[in-house]
């Protein structure tokens, strides 16, 4: 009986095993998908902080590649499913963080930290609520994205003689636009081999023409995308489609933003996402690129936001808790955006340490209406936004705002939101 | 006790048990499981085993997306192409092998070399080949065509590849006429230009296998029946075609039912090389189940469509196996 030979072995592991649970050593796993550059970074200066506070835990980094969680998500929707959730996990506010794990009863409510900490006076309010169901806050918020924000190329467009103020209307977008198709250059900058990025001048657009109370009505249930704004808004976003590059098919978002920074093309509708990829390139903010709220959207914020959960059944709850709380932190806060380019969601951190255009956006998010972005799943359940991204594949090509506002008003229906 | 007797006389049905309990648990339970969650309301991530009513309403609402009917044609006209071409130069390849030209067995590996790749391996290179800015649009610059061109008075040849969204020889109007359904279609029928790469990509990848079933098939015809054919005058384009190609018939029907389940079930060429493609150009079934299921977490959506993939591959397997074993008893 060779079994017998190990017998002693696997008593000890698992003699070893136990004594894990209640000893010194303890392991925690966090799971995200940021693994590019400075996303990767600015996590790791995260983790390194909860690392020097907690010394006796490991810390297990399982991050998986993929803009937006699109390859993480299918690997954590197997571990939930299977009954083998990370400790803690990164998702988005709103829809994305209810319906895939609220609802399904696959986090903890994090009430308790959130009192011991301070936090409901550290976070705005409207964020607590975008993260709380029934008063329980489910997620630790570590940076807020603006959506809907346009770039543009600011030495190619004063070589046109255009200069920009504070504010663009559409109108003056569209005249800028024609001019600079005369002169054979795209207006728009996109790179849409991610169809989510052409999703992002689309909801920009959608915010612009039809306002913040209609926009929050599309999810309530109060307005209809028959409505006829929202006719208004997908024939404007038809318009905008008519100036982009010809090759926006082969070029990924951030292939777009290098297109912006070279001058191939002049304003790109995007989150500011983009001005990480811009800095990284080695432009000046104000020099070489500026930037202004999306036509018409202005008192807007198009809010796009990253956060962490606390899984129902996590292996190891208080060291789990203790990474939030890290997350929290102010310093940390700091430190994290000012490498992944967004800013904090504590509203006490220090101003003075953030360029000019997180400064900007600091500003607007503590001025503006704050609404949930559909693109990154924070205003509709996932199956309505791959619906949202599947309408929007089909209109980029057949351009029928009719049938793009028909689709989009039964998938609504279909996900128990809509009329 | 067991019997002994008992144990010799189901010796063979004891073998094979584990396997056979392995099947139907792994193959034929999931399958069965599949397709009972297509018939339930579970789509979102909270499982919901309960069935929808009317039970089949997630089938109807598939095939009335536009999406899943771009998906179909695409699977059939990718069908099309890609055995046509690989058929047709994986024979051409096996024929010139085959007339004891020097160096055959560098050519022979070569060939078959494409075959050892991944289909993941063979999407990114030729994601680069066809890419409009950076692959083989640049030697229409390079060789000097676009100049002619333009001396002539016409646009520079510069294709988008797997990035045009244009549908060429749509039968909509014809399909309208014949079938009063025809006109409710929400998809142009026709050939989705940004298919032909893909096509060529995976003809690539397999005209070298189909060039080894051919050369196999080649080896079995005997010296005899060439010289004969040759002694009625057959000159050598007549022999191929009325006596060769016609001999090797089971060996194309095997082939070309091998190659139909790779186009039937393919996805990581389409996604490494063009994803969905502009306009679900370049959409196959293996994607929108894989999206749904995991993107939108529709699982009883995603079930469908696998359910529809497997039915399409049963009907292009099942007769197969029918007749094979229908000749091996006779």
């Amino acid at each position: 009986m060779r079994i017998l030979k190990f017998l002693p072995i696997l008593l000890l592991a698992a003699c070893q095993g136990t004594s894990n649970q209640t000893g010194a050593e303890k392991q925690i796993e966090v799971f995200t998908w940021w693994t590019s550059g400075s996303e990767a970074t600015a996590l790791e200066t995260v983790l390194d902080a909860y690392r020097v506070a907690y010394p006796e835990v490991d810390l297990i980094n399982a991050s998986v590649a993929g803009g937006g969680g699109s390859a993480a998500r299918p690997i954590l929707q197997t571990r939930l499913l299977g009954g083998n959730p990370p400790d803690s996990w990164q998702t988005h506010h709103g829809a994305e963080l209810m319906e895939y794990y609220v609802n399904p009863d696959y986090v903890a409510s994090l009430r308790d930290l959130y009192e011991a900490e301070g936090w409901y006076d550290l976070f705005s309010p409207a964020l607590i609520d975008m993260v709380s169901r029934d008063g329980e806050p489910y997620l630790v918020i570590l940076n807020l994205h603006r959506s809907n924000t346009l770039w543009y190329n600011k030495p190619l467009l004063a070589e046109h003689g255009v200069v920009i103020e504070d504010s663009l209307s559409f109108e003056e977008l569209l005249g800028i636009a024609e001019s600079l198709q005369r002169a054979n250059i795209p207006a728009m900058c996109m790179g849409d081999t991610g169809i989510w990025a052409t999703g992002i001048m689309f909801e920009n657009t959608l915010v612009g023409t039809i306002g913040p109370e209609r926009y929050l009505g599309l999810w309530n249930g109060t307005v209809s995308f028959t409505d006829p704004a929202v006719m208004a808004a997908i024939e404007n976003y038809g318009r905008l489609l008519d100036y982009q590059n010809t090759d926006h098919a082969a070029l990924s978002w951030d292939q777009a933003a290098e297109k912006l920074g070279d001058g191939y093309c002049a304003f790109y509708s995007m989150g500011d996402w983009v001005y990480g990829e811009l800095i990284q390139n080695g432009l000046e903010e104000n020099v070489d690129f500026g930037w202004v709220a999306h036509p018409g959207s202005e008192g807007t914020f198009l809010l796009v936001t990253d956060g962490f959960t606390l899984a129902k059944n996590a292996p190891n709850p208080t060291e789990a808790t203790d990474l939030l709380r890290t997350m929290g932190d102010r310093v940390v806060q700091e430190d994290f955006n000012l490498l992944k380019g967004s800013i904090c969601a504590r509203t006490d951190c220090d101003r003075s340490r953030f360029g000019p255009y997180l400064q900007w956006s600091m500003d607007r998010y503590a001025e503006d209406v704050a609404v949930p972005t559909v693109i990154h799943g924070s205003a509709a359940p996932p199956a309505f936004q791959q619906a949202l991204n599947d309408a929007l594949t089909n209109f980029v090509v057949q351009r029928d705002p009719q049938a793009f506002a028909e689709t989009l008003a039964r998938e609504a229906r279909a996900a128990g939101f809509g009329q | 006790m067991v019997n002994p007797h008992w144990l010799a006389r189901n010796k063979g049905l004891l073998i094979l048990l584990p396997s056979l309990l392995l099947t139907a648990i792994f193959v034929y339970g999931f399958i069965g499981t599949s397709f009972f969650f297509s018939l339930t309301n579970w789509r979102t991530l909270a499982v919901d085993l309960s069935l929808r009513n009317p039970l089949w309403e997630t089938y109807t609402d598939m095939l009335a997306m536009p999406r899943f009917q771009a998906d179909l044609r695409n699977t059939l006209v990718f069908t099309v192409l890609f055995i046509g071409l690989a058929v047709g130069t994986g024979l051409g390849l096996a024929i010139l092998l085959d007339r004891q030209i020097a160096g055959k067995g560098f050519f022979r590996s070569a060939f078959l070399f494409p075959y050892a790749l991944s289909f993941i391996v063979t999407g990114v290179v030729w994601r680069w080949i066809f890419n409009p800015e950076t692959g083989i649009n640049l030697f229409f610059d390079i060789l000097g065509i676009n100049r002619v061109l333009e001396s002539a008075g016409m646009s520079p040849l510069s294709p988008g590849w797997t990035t045009d969204p244009e549908v060429v020889l749509s039968v909509n109007q014809v399909l309208a006429h014949a079938w009063p359904g025809g006109a409710t279609f929400q998809i142009e029928w026709g050939i989705p230009v940004a298919l032909i790469p893909i096509a060529i990509a995976a003809t690539w990848q397999l005209s070298g296998f189909v060039m080894a079933m051919y050369l196999g098939g080649l080896g079995g015809i005997s010296k005899q029946v060439r010289d004969a054919a040759r002694i009625d005058g057959a000159g050598e384009f007549r022999m191929y075609r009325s006596v060769i190609i016609p001999m090797l018939t089971p060996i194309t029907i095997s082939t070309a039912i091998i190659l139909l389940h790779v186009s039937l079930k393919i996805f990581d060429l389409v996604f490494a090389m063009s994803g969905v493609g502009p306009g679900f150009a370049t959409d196959v079934p293996a994607i929108f189940v894989f999206e749904m299921m995991f993107k939108a977490a529709r699982y009883n959506l995603g079930a469908a469509a696998s359910i529809v993939m497997l039915v399409a591959s049963c009907l292009v397997i099942v007769p197969y196996l029918v007749h094979t074993f229908r000749s091996r008893e006779t």
